[in-house]
């Protein structure tokens, strides 16, 4: 069967400096991957050429089999399949939750204003953030803003939603009901890609981590596997700095 | 063994209750200071006026600037011109913020092939920022008009118009540009990321954040132009300082110009509190998304 997403030798440098170092991997559908590894080993930049936010310099990543540099996805088609979510939030500050949700719906998919509010309003409801959809987000704390944002993702409804260290921001009292609602995104059947540093959610919701190190994938491997016994030495280093820092 | 609670009574001692507010006191303290402001502002100021007013020259003082019946008389041309003033500052305004808008914008295209429009916009801004605002109203003003240029406008005020419209757009769209460079990049990447075209990004998410940072610099320039329309008046233009002028050609009394001046603190002084209170605004919303 054609994986989702399917990562294939890509190479990607900013300037003189390799990022990317022949990264392959594919993700099947309705399956969550999740990638660890310390800041600067290439996993947050891997996520974002999933949905062209870098590009890469050789290589291909297919969506469905379609490569998504193809001219059939136009301008948005991309865009419209594979939602991200970032750590710091990014909504828009001059606009109430409301605007922020039915901005692509109705600018980029031309969904009419009605719809388009009845159905964010519907999701907000699912997530609990009905009452919230004329306020600003600076009026939010830090994990209702999350919500807002996995929200206005999923208002364009994508089939894959990726998600990039989206509790790093939240105190740690927040960071719960972020991950819950991620869960219920898994149990739904969305196809997921995960940057995250809290190896705990890896392990619960996580089908298979990737550990990545310089620019490369060194170990992939379901998540008890993995986070229990792994068996790259910088991978047991990696999480050995983990557990000391008290965060598995 | 469990510690009592810290207000727990304790056995045989009465609890010991926080004094009320001493509400005479607290009253005392807020009335005698106010007090004391007042009484010191009528005794320096009175000082001072009596000071002033007692001096030697003061009638004559009085009668060059302050005479009130040359106030009177010149008051009517002084307030129709002061209206033209008033008139040319709104239509300069509206110029200013689109043009300096479109300069801005152009400015901040990134496709590579827009290089040379980036290059003329800066090439403008330094020549309009580098120049004396006096030199260009002149240069416009009687230059372009002296060229009777088939189809155009051949007014002074027109052209003079248009030079402080060149001029301050310079300024204000280098203001426009700090506020979009000043927009974070995550907000550019999560509307492209929602498939948003870089104009809907900058029309929907970057210049609404870009001008509610620089609404305070932007005020600043309102009160500014707001007095230099004055500059229109050597170009001939019948405005409140020339109107003032010619009343000061034939009566050798300055009090003309002194109303001018009084019209325009009317104007620019609220203007500027306005200003003040659209950056106090501003930053206790910055410190409030702080905290």
């Amino acid at each position: 069967m054609t994986p989702k997403i399917d990562i294939d030798a890509v190479t990607k440098y900013y300037g003189d400096r390799l990022v990317l170092d022949d990264v392959s991997l594919a993700v099947s559908r309705h399956e969550v991957v999740c990638l660890i590894g310390a800041s600067g080993s290439g996993k947050s930049t891997l996520l974002r050429c999933i949905n062209r936010l870098v590009d890469f310099d050789h290589g291909e990543i297919r969506l469905d089999g379609v490569s998504i540099e193809d001219q059939s996805f136009g301008a948005t088609g991309l865009q419209k399949r594979i939602g991200i979510v970032f750590q710091s939030y990014n909504l828009f500050p001059t606009m109430t939750v409301l605007d922020n949700i039915t901005l692509a719906p109705r600018r980029v998919h031309g969904i009419k204003r009605a719809e388009a509010e009845e159905r964010a309003r519907h999701l907000l409801a699912l997530f609990g953030m009905e009452d919230f959809a004329a306020s600003y987000p600076e009026q939010l704390s830090g994990g209702q803003q999350q919500r807002v944002a996995i929200v206005r993702s999923l208002a364009s409804r994508p089939d894959v939603l990726l998600l990039d260290e989206v509790t790093a921001a939240l105190d740690p009292e927040l960071i719960g009901e972020v991950l819950r609602i991620i869960k219920g995104l898994k149990d739904e059947g969305m196809t997921m890609v995960i940057v995250t540093h809290e190896m705990g959610f890896a392990r619960d919701v996580g089908d298979r981590v990737c550990f990545l190190e310089g620019g490369r994938i060194l170990e992939e491997g379901p998540p008890a596997k993995l986070l229990s016994r792994p068996e790259d030495p910088r991978t047991q280093q990696f999480l050995q700095r983990i557990i000391e820092a008290g965060r598995l | 063994m469990s510690l009592p609670p810290a207000d727990a009574p304790v056995d045989g001692v009465a609890v010991r209750r926080p004094l009320p507010p001493r509400r005479r006191d607290d009253w005392r303290k807020a009335v005698r200071p106010t007090v004391i402001s007042i009484l010191s502002i009528v005794i320096v100021f009175g000082a001072l006026g009596w000071w002033i007013t007692s001096a030697a020259q003061w009638p004559r003082v009085q009668l060059q600037f302050f005479n009130v019946n040359a106030m009177a008389e010149a008051f009517p041309r002084v307030l129709s011109g002061f209206w033209i003033s008033m008139r040319i500052w709104l239509t300069a305004l509206f110029c200013i913020a689109l043009w300096a808008l479109v300069l801005a914008l152009v400015r901040s295209l990134r496709a590579p092939w827009f290089a040379p429009f980036r290059l003329m916009v800066v090439v403008y801004i330094d020549i309009f920022r580098g120049i004396p605002v006096l030199l260009l109203v002149l240069l416009f003003g009687f230059g372009i008009p002296a060229l009777n240029l088939p189809g155009l406008p051949n007014s002074a005020l027109f052209w003079g118009s248009v030079a402080m419209i060149l001029s301050y757009s310079a300024y204000v769209a280098e203001i426009y540009r700090s506020g979009i460079d000043a927009v974070h990049e995550g907000q550019w990447a999560a509307a492209k990321s929602l498939g948003l075209t870089e104009a809907q990004t900058m029309i929907y998410a970057v210049l609404p954040q870009a001008l509610r940072n620089v609404l305070p610099a932007l005020m600043n320039i309102v009160v500014a132009l707001q007095k230099d329309v004055a500059l229109l008046s050597v170009l001939g233009v019948r405005d409140a300082v020339r109107e003032a002028q010619i009343y000061t050609a034939t009566t050798f009394n300055y009090s003309s110009l002194v109303v001018a001046a009084g019209l325009f603190l009317l104007a620019t002084i609220p203007m500027a509190r306005l200003a003040d209170y659209v950056t106090r605004k501003d930053r206790e919303r910055r410190l409030q998304r702080a905290g």
